[in-house]
């Protein structure tokens, strides 16, 4: 008997005979958050800021000019353009001057770049959650993750209540990649340590 | 704290590997094979927790983490209005998993399938050992990457991995630690929660290569910072060449195929974009049926683990996206003993586990005694109760006795597993399974005697007042008793016996009147 059959097999005698019934599950905790949307996109902000990450505000068109200024937060003032990489798909009103793209090379050439340029999918305020869904304006994953500074674009439209309605706007088909402030460690007698693998520095951008 | 007997200790039962588990649930389903991978100690709770009893360091460094971890976890708790709803919608849907659970496994072979991946079915530790070592084979490659996954620690993955020739880095700077080390996890989140900085220092100082040699930099001061950056520094160059990663999964969902894992470091992400194949080893317990499922969990389990409204990283992925991470992808689906727990109807709510470590950190004799003396990969409340069933009870028969029964592990438990009432249950189930009388059971039935006769019992009282000269004044009994008393004091406090029993008293203060 294939270990497949044999561990179907063993799950059906374990659960017997006659099978109790599936129990109903009720869901009846919060599955919208109807805070007005200003409200939510200032928890947003404080969430992100309470887990290291610096936020700017900014008005649609002025996206370009409070990238630039993200970019001097991460890197300091004086970064290479050609040393930061934008998803490919980012809207042009959006890119800095000189700013390289991202193409087909081999992923781990991201790791010699200073900072990465993506927009996200979709912002969970009470968490303080970007998700990057792998789509042209998100970038595939090794964009978000090699890069030691990660800037990311928020419009308004994209930020929803809880997680709820967060998963319920994502493609479960697609490499998703939720991001809840900069990488970080407390494994050494609990001490938070931002960025220990992925970028070290998350500065977002929150239009409108 | 309550531990059992020496003479309760029964783990030299001879029983063949994966001899089906005793007591009333006999079903003949297969445990957990011996002689391979993490789920049996060398040596009882009692006493292996001894040891850890007289480690200061030891129990100072668990009692800051956990308190630490309490805390924090209370905080970001109270502020969801809808905690308990999401509990028991948790705690419901595991049930409804594991109800259906293999209609869920099949629909998600299915997905996975469509999607690019290939599954794999894993009978116990020796088989996905053996998968997953025939898996890298074929890449190629004797090298892996790993995220951390107690699935793999629980079947050695390490050990048969490198027993072909093929090194496995840990890269979850806990795991790594302990890797470095030599050592061995003793927390499911914070594997290395026992060693404190100086003792990472020095592990790091002696075992990674860039302060190895000569003229190398060996200036790395203690702070976190400092060896955290040590740790990216070794770590980054592995994750570059990396071609095959190996990683656990937090979550499967059914319906879509799509798989999760959680974590803060970003270790993970490297492990599961960077290389080319993608091998994951993953319980069959650990599905959930749909994608709105998670809606739930992703709630509950940063929360109940790290005290954090999100964890800083959750990636997705289902089967293979051409462009973007692993072009191959392998999931090697475990039981492992996990059939055997799901045929006890009381047990089986064990397998809603969702390794958030929330019971480890609030019960207070892991908290003393630490996650090595449970012998386990998964040490604690839950280990106590999941390690026995997963060996069969007589394996493992101290764990079930490692407990107070105060309930603070049901009380945090995010998916509301009564660990108490399992513990009773695997405590009757070893009871049952004992031919012979135990001494406790010998003791109390000779106590339930004298309980029941006046004489015997003023006789047993004035004989149990000489225990005072033994005590020497101290206000409990040394634990060196002769036998059969030793059996009980040496992993209990015995109070010294008062000086006047009751019923002397009331007879000297009120004569002769009744």
């Amino acid at each position: 008997m294939s270990a497949r059959e044999e561990v179907l097999g063993r799950i059906r005698t374990a659960l017997g005979e006659t099978r109790a019934p599936v129990p109903e599950v009720l869901r009846d905790y919060r599955a919208t958050d109807d805070r007005p949307a200003d409200v939510l996109l200032d928890v947003l902000v404080d969430r992100l800021e309470d887990y290291k990450a610096s936020v700017l505000r900014c008005g649609p068109d002025d996206v370009a000019a409070s990238v630039s200024a993200a970019l001097d937060a991460g890197l300091g003032a004086g970064w290479a353009p050609g040393s930061v990489v934008a998803a490919p798909g980012l809207p042009d009103a959006w890119r800095p001057g000189g700013l390289d793209t991202d193409d087909d090379r081999p992923p781990v050439r991201l790791a010699d770049r200073a900072a990465a340029l993506t927009a996200v999918a979709v912002a969970i305020a009470e968490t303080g959650t970007l998700v990057l869904d792998g789509t042209p304006a998100c970038g595939r994953r090794a964009l978000s993750l090699l890069p030691d500074c990660l800037v990311c674009v928020v419009t308004a439209d994209q930020v929803v209540g809880g997680v709820p309605e967060g998963l319920a706007r994502l493609d479960p088909l697609r490499p998703l990649t939720m991001i809840s402030g900069p990488s970080a460690t407390s494994d050494i007698e609990l001490e938070r340590v931002e960025g220990v693998h992925g970028p070290r520095t998350l500065v977002v951008v929150l239009v409108g | 704290m309550t531990t059992t007997p020496e003479d309760l200790r029964t783990d030299q039962t001879p029983l063949a590997p994966g001899a089906p588990r005793s007591g009333t649930t006999f079903l003949g389903l297969p445990t957990a094979p011996r002689g391979v991978g993490h789920l049996r100690g060398d040596r009882s709770f009692p006493d292996a927790a001894r040891d850890a009893l007289r480690d200061g360091q030891l129990r100072a460094n668990l009692g800051h983490a956990t308190t630490t971890i309490r805390g924090k976890r209370a905080r970001v708790v109270a502020e969801l209005p809808d905690w308990a709803q999401l509990r028991a919608a948790g705690s419901a849907l595991k049930t409804a998993t594991m109800a259906r659970l293999d209609e869920h496994l099949e629909e998600l072979e299915r997905q996975v399938t469509a999607r690019g991946g290939t599954v794999h079915w894993a009978r116990d530790a020796a088989e996905a050992n053996r998968i997953v070592t025939e898996l890298v084979q074929a890449t190629g490659s004797d090298e892996v990457v790993k995220v951390k996954s107690m699935a793999t620690q629980e079947i050695g993955l390490n050990e048969a991995l490198e027993a072909a020739g093929i090194t496995a880095h840990e890269t979850d700077l806990a795991e790594l630690i302990v890797q470095l080390g030599d050592d061995k996890p003793s927390h499911i989140l914070v594997p290395a929660i026992h060693k404190n900085r100086a003792e990472i220092r020095e592990i790091f100082l002696r075992t990674m290569p860039q302060f190895q040699g000569e003229g190398a930099d060996r200036d790395l001061p203690d702070e976190p910072r400092r060896l955290a950056m040590a740790a990216r520094a070794h770590l980054r160059e592995r994750f570059l060449r990396a071609r095959v990663a190996i990683s656990g999964a937090n979550f499967a969902v059914a319906e879509t195929g799509t798989l999760a894992v959680v974590e803060s470091e970003g270790n993970g992400r490297m492990c599961l974009t960077l290389p080319e194949t993608l091998i994951t080893v993953m319980g069959i317990e650990k599905l959930v049926p749909t994608w709105r499922d998670l809606e739930v969990f992703l709630q509950l389990l940063p929360r109940s683990s790290t005290g954090e409204r999100m964890n800083p990283y959750t990636s997705t992925w289902a089967g293979v996206t051409p462009g973007d991470g692993p072009q191959d992808f392998h999931l090697v689906l475990l039981d492992n003993g996990r059939t055997a727990v799901l045929a006890d109807e009381v047990g089986r709510q064990a397998l809603h586990c969702i390794r958030c470590s929330a019971c480890l950190n609030v019960c207070p004799v892991y908290e003393r005694t630490g996650g090595h003396s449970y012998g386990s990969v998964y040490p604690g409340p839950i280990g106590a109760i999941l390690s026995p069933q997963l060996t069969g009870v007589e394996d493992n028969a101290s764990l079930p006795y490692a407990s107070s029964l105060c309930g603070a592990c049901y009380d945090v438990c995010p998916v509301a597993i009564d660990i108490p009432s399992v513990l009773v249950h695997l405590r009757a189930e070893h009871v049952e399974a004992q031919e012979k009388p135990t001494a406790e059971s010998v003791a109390f039935r000779a106590l339930a005697t004298a309980m029941s006769h006046p004489r015997l019992w003023r006789l047993a009282q004035r004989a149990a007042s000489l225990g005072r000269l033994l005590s020497r004044g101290k206000p409990t009994m040394p634990n060196a008793l002769p036998f059969p008393a030793s059996a009980w004091t040496r992993s209990r406090d015995l109070p010294t016996p008062p000086a006047e029993t009751f019923t002397s008293q009331w007879a000297r203060e009120h004569g002769g009147r009744k």
